[in-house]
């Protein structure tokens, strides 16, 4: 982890007519972090994210992705992020290889370039025989890695997770973590949501949103120790609790 | 440009992949030529004639005689009286009754005035006057030589004598007629339905978001969505022809070339109005019915079936805007009249300008949708 | 009996919620009463046609004139020569060329007969022979009307014409019970095929099936607003048909809704029949489609007539469900037949709703046990 920033946000303000989903939203994401947004249900995390992909436009305030200005240029961000989404990635009715070849040329890589990388991928994953099968026929543990592979697999500064492991059994999720740590061991940012607790746990620097705010930003030690917590899940309880229930 | 390559790969593929897109390609143009073609036919057939004769007579007879060796009548059956007559008209068992009444051979020789009563079902308004207009086409010729032989000069019973003949088309044959306006029927089914289909169906499966969020413009996403069923609509429109060349022996009067550019134009502006449809419904089975109500519209009111030119003022401008009324002319008078170029530009030039319109609209409001 | 009422209830909803469907639901038929009420004409009126004069006397002039002011022509062209009639045919404009040969008015009026010719555009079979039929006619009515003489040892035939069941020989009448037909056949056996597939489609029916709902009460369920949806709807063409065009009922009401209601039941148990054969809405749609939609539009009689089609055809739409309803339908309304004239055609739908119902049930019950399994 450097101390380079890939994501600047300051004072990010979205509105939707006068509901405010995010409201001044100010943090950063350093070059090589594994960065975890949590947050609960309608807490605005699938807003912001839309921001910072380039798919939506922000009310006010000032968001930098990959060195982008998002107001002014969001059709550049695309080019140097990658995204993977819990509710789909991949076409079913396409093979392995063909989607490999299809998200390789969109982000513009050459045909050769492809094949090559595509050779290197399929041996590291160890899915050199399912190259020629469609998507729909493999489980979903598989799937939900090749998609993560695929999501990288143009080498972008920033790769966005939306839920990747949701649905998958624990060994998988396992596995999928430690491609994960690998990725950003390579430089590559991760920034990912979700609802598993202990993946928190797992994260560089996590964050927690509520109501449209930012209610903490730390290391998963760090935060334990603010709140009092033994684990995240307790704080992050602790802190998103419904305002009824403290009155 | 070449992301635009890597999209057409996938979409290909795709295509190739669906069961029931893949056969259907094929499928479509072979069903419409086999069982389309001999079904469309509006050919005014014999009309069933039922007589009553209570005459009885050489003369009555020899009317009979002549009904039923005319070529517009099929003398069916025999009725007693009138309301023996009703009940077979509504029955539906003959479309014409006459009645000749027990006096009208006296009539013919002169006591009295010789009559004849049809009784005509007249529920297709148009068979029924054209089978009027036969009956006393009939009737005339035979009173003319019954006067005539009576020795009278021709001069005071003047006839014409009409010969008729039919251009492009001599037997009238009713296929001549319909192919063209299937086989754009056929370009339609699938530069509108299944082009449509297709980009409602990934709509509707959620995996738009995911091409959002790539560095890949709104355009070529359109562009690799339409362009296959471009190029499967040209082909399946020669599959088509080439169908209905050796099944039927359709001639194919003027030029190819013109033929296929103006279906080229054609399909432009229906996949335009496939992808404005489309980001419209958020189902398929939406798309399905706003895409089948409009197409109903356009294909009725285009002439197909019937005479465009007959049609009210109001309808007649209104096909100013309808692309398959100019195809469907062009499309005839090219295969059938060997029409050139200078004949059909003004149609074409129209066809041009609602092709571009359509795809831009089209284009525009996808953007702003999806 | 409340949970069914509750079921049926969140089944209405769902269709009233689907506004664009609803949309097109009642607006097809509405815009197809106005097409073929209004815009489409299987008469000519306005055709375009060339006259070759050669002769240029008192009697072409008169004819071209009656021609003209028959309201079924109008003169586009004043041909000089044999060669331009090709030409003129390409253009597209004129859809028969009338041609008088030299000394036509002498001949007639001193000899007694003269010759014409029509050259019709084949291309278009239909106009051709209406348009030749109409100007053969207007010709030998001109030729008529020159008779001398007239007495007892010249007998005219007089010929009189009682049009039945349509005086004003309005084209709407052939056209409007297909519309009835196509609509039935389209809100029963589509959307109700579609339905009940797209519940498969999304696992919605193990639910339901798993609720204490009985099967029968769940298709049941379905079925309802369709079949109160095909009510309306043909209340609305009728009340339509009345109100635009004065087409009116000539048979009984009660007749009418009764057969309606058969025929609603018909398509109805073929939409279940379908859906219970297909896993997906997209084959449930092609299947509805083409195999119900088009034939009914294209092989019932709705437009083209059956006795055209080649023989082979007769026998296939004697399976199709419209082509026998579309018979009942046009007797009932336009000629004014009671049920001595139908009954066979009605027999014929009650036994095909019989056969549909029991093996659609059938089908029914084999998908939900391998459903449970």
């Amino acid at each position: 982890m450097t101390e380079q920033k890939v994501i600047e946000v300051k004072d990010l303000v979205k509105k939707f007519g006068s509901f405010v989903a995010n409201d001044h939203l100010t943090f950063d994401v350093y070059k090589g972090e594994i960065f975890g947004f949590l947050g609960a249900n309608g807490a605005g995390k699938t807003t912001a994210i839309r921001i910072f992909c380039g798919l939506s436009r922000l009310t006010s305030g000032k968001v930098t992705v990959a060195g982008i200005d998002a107001a002014r240029s969001p059709e550049e961000i695309k080019k140097r992020i990658g995204y993977m989404s819990q509710r789909f990635s991949l076409y079913e009715d396409l093979t392995v290889s063909e989607n490999i070849e299809l998200y390789g040329g969109i982000y513009g890589m050459r045909m050769k370039e492809i094949i090559t990388r595509t050779e290197q991928l399929l041996e590291r994953l160890d899915f050199t025989q399912y190259r020629d099968m469609l998507i729909r026929s493999l489980p979903l543990g598989l799937r939900q890695k090749l998609a993560f592979a695929v999501a990288v697999f143009h080498d972008p500064e920033i790769v966005f997770l939306d839920e990747p492991t949701s649905g998958v059994d624990p060994i998988t999720r396992r596995q999928f973590w430690e491609m994960i740590y690998e990725t950003a061991s390579h430089g590559i940012t991760v920034f990912v949501t979700t609802h598993y607790m202990d993946e928190a746990e797992y994260c560089d620097r996590v964050t927690i949103m509520n109501e449209g705010k930012i209610v903490a930003l730390d290391t998963p030690a760090a935060l334990r120790q603010t709140f009092g917590t033994s684990s995240v899940e307790e704080l992050f309880v602790k802190i998103t609790r419904p305002k009824t229930e403290t009155e | 440009m070449r992301k635009l390559m890597f999209l057409l790969k996938k979409e290909l593929r795709q295509i190739r992949r669906d069961p029931l897109l893949s056969r259907a390609i094929i499928m479509v143009p072979i069903i419409q030529m086999l069982i389309l073609i001999p079904a469309v036919n509006l050919e005014v057939k014999k009309i069933d004639l039922a007589i009553a004769d209570s005459d009885h007579s050489p003369a009555s007879r020899e009317l009979l005689a002549r009904l039923t060796g005319s070529s517009f009548f099929n003398v069916s059956s025999t009725a007693d009286n009138y309301d023996d007559a009703e009940q077979i008209l509504l029955k539906g068992s003959a479309d014409m009754v006459l009645f000749i009444p027990e006096d009208f051979s006296e009539g013919l020789s002169g006591a009295g005035i010789p009559r004849l009563q049809v009784l005509s079902d007249a529920v297709n308004a148009t068979s029924a006057q054209l089978g009027w207009a036969y009956f006393n086409a009939v009737v005339r010729d035979y009173n003319r030589e019954i006067i005539i032989n009576k020795g009278i000069a021709p001069a005071s019973i003047p006839g014409i004598n009409i010969s008729t003949r039919y251009w492009y088309n001599e037997t009238l044959n009713y296929k001549f007629y319909m192919l063209p306006g299937v086989l754009v029927i056929l370009i339609t089914a699938i530069g509108l339905l299944m082009a449509g289909l297709n980009l409602v169906k990934e709509k509707e499966m959620g995996t738009i978001e995911q091409i959002n969020v790539t560095p890949v413009k709104k355009w070529q996403l359109i562009a690799s969505k339409v362009i296959p069923f471009f190029i499967i609509g040209l082909l399946d429109l020669a599959l088509g022809l080439i169908i209905g060349w050796i099944l039927f022996g359709i001639p194919f009067e003027g030029s190819l070339l013109l033929f296929f550019a103006c279906a080229a134009i054609f399909l432009i502006a229906v996949l335009g109005l496939a992808l404005f449809f489309s980001s419209m419904a958020s189902t398929q089975q939406q798309f399905l019915f706003i895409a089948f109500f409009f197409v109903m519209i356009f294909v009725l009111m285009s002439g197909i079936f019937t005479p465009a030119e007959s049609m009210p003022r109001w309808a007649q401008d209104f096909n100013y805007v309808n692309p398959v009324a100019y195809l469907m002319r062009i499309n005839r008078m090219v295969m059938l009249k060997g029409s050139g170029f200078h004949d059909i530009a003004r149609d074409m030039g129209a066809l041009a300008v609602l092709a571009f319109s359509f795809i831009s609209f089209a284009i525009w409001t996808y953007r702003k949708r999806a | 009996m409340k949970r069914f009422m509750a079921f049926v209830k969140k089944e209405f909803l769902h269709i009233f919620r689907d506004y664009r469907t609803l949309i097109i639901l009642f607006g097809l038929p509405a815009v197809q009463i106005l097409v073929f009420g209004y815009a489409v004409r299987t008469d000519i009126s306005n055709a375009g046609i060339a006259v070759l004069d050669l002769s240029h006397d008192e009697i072409t002039t008169d004819i071209t004139n009656k021609l003209e002011s028959s309201g079924f022509f109008r003169i586009v062209y004043s041909l000089h020569s044999n060669n331009e009639i090709d030409a003129a045919f390409k253009e597209g404009i004129i859809k028969e060329v009338v041609i008088f040969p030299e000394d036509f008015g002498s001949d007639l009026t001193r000899e007694g007969s003269a010759s014409v010719s029509i050259i019709a555009d084949g291309s278009e079979p239909n106009s051709a022979n209406l348009v030749s039929s109409y100007t053969t006619a207007i010709l030998s009515e001109y030729s008529a009307g020159l008779t001398k003489n007239i007495s007892a040892t010249m007998p005219v035939i007089r010929s009189e014409v009682r049009m039945y069941f349509n005086p004003n020989l309005k084209s709407q009448f052939m056209f409007v019970p297909g519309v009835i037909t196509l609509i039935l056949i389209l809100v029963c056996a589509l959307m109700t095929s579609v339905t009940i597939a797209r519940e498969k489609e999304f696992g919605t029916m193990e639910v339901l099936l798993v609720s204490p709902l009985r099967p029968w009460q769940i298709i049941l369920g379905k079925v309802a607003p369709y079949f109160f949806l095909s009510v309306i709807n043909v209340i609305t063409i009728l009340l339509m048909a009345w109100f635009v065009f004065e087409l009116p009922i000539q048979g009984s009401l009660a007749l009418l809704m009764a057969e309606c209601m058969l025929y609603i039941l018909l398509s109805l148990s073929i939409g279940i029949l379908i859906s219970a054969s297909v896993s997906n809405m997209q084959a449930a749609m092609f299947i509805s489609m083409l195999g119900m939609m088009l034939p009914s539009l294209l092989l019932s009689g709705f437009i083209f007539p059956i006795e055209n089609m080649p023989k082979i055809y007769d026998y296939v739409s004697a399976v199709l469900p419209p082509r026998w309803f579309i018979n009942i339908i046009r007797g009932i309304m336009v000629k004014g037949a009671g049920f001595e004239i139908i009954w066979k055609e009605t027999l014929i739908l009650f036994a095909m709703t019989i056969f549909f119902l029991v093996l659609g049930s059938k089908k029914f019950k084999v998908r939900l046990s391998q459903e449970e399994k």
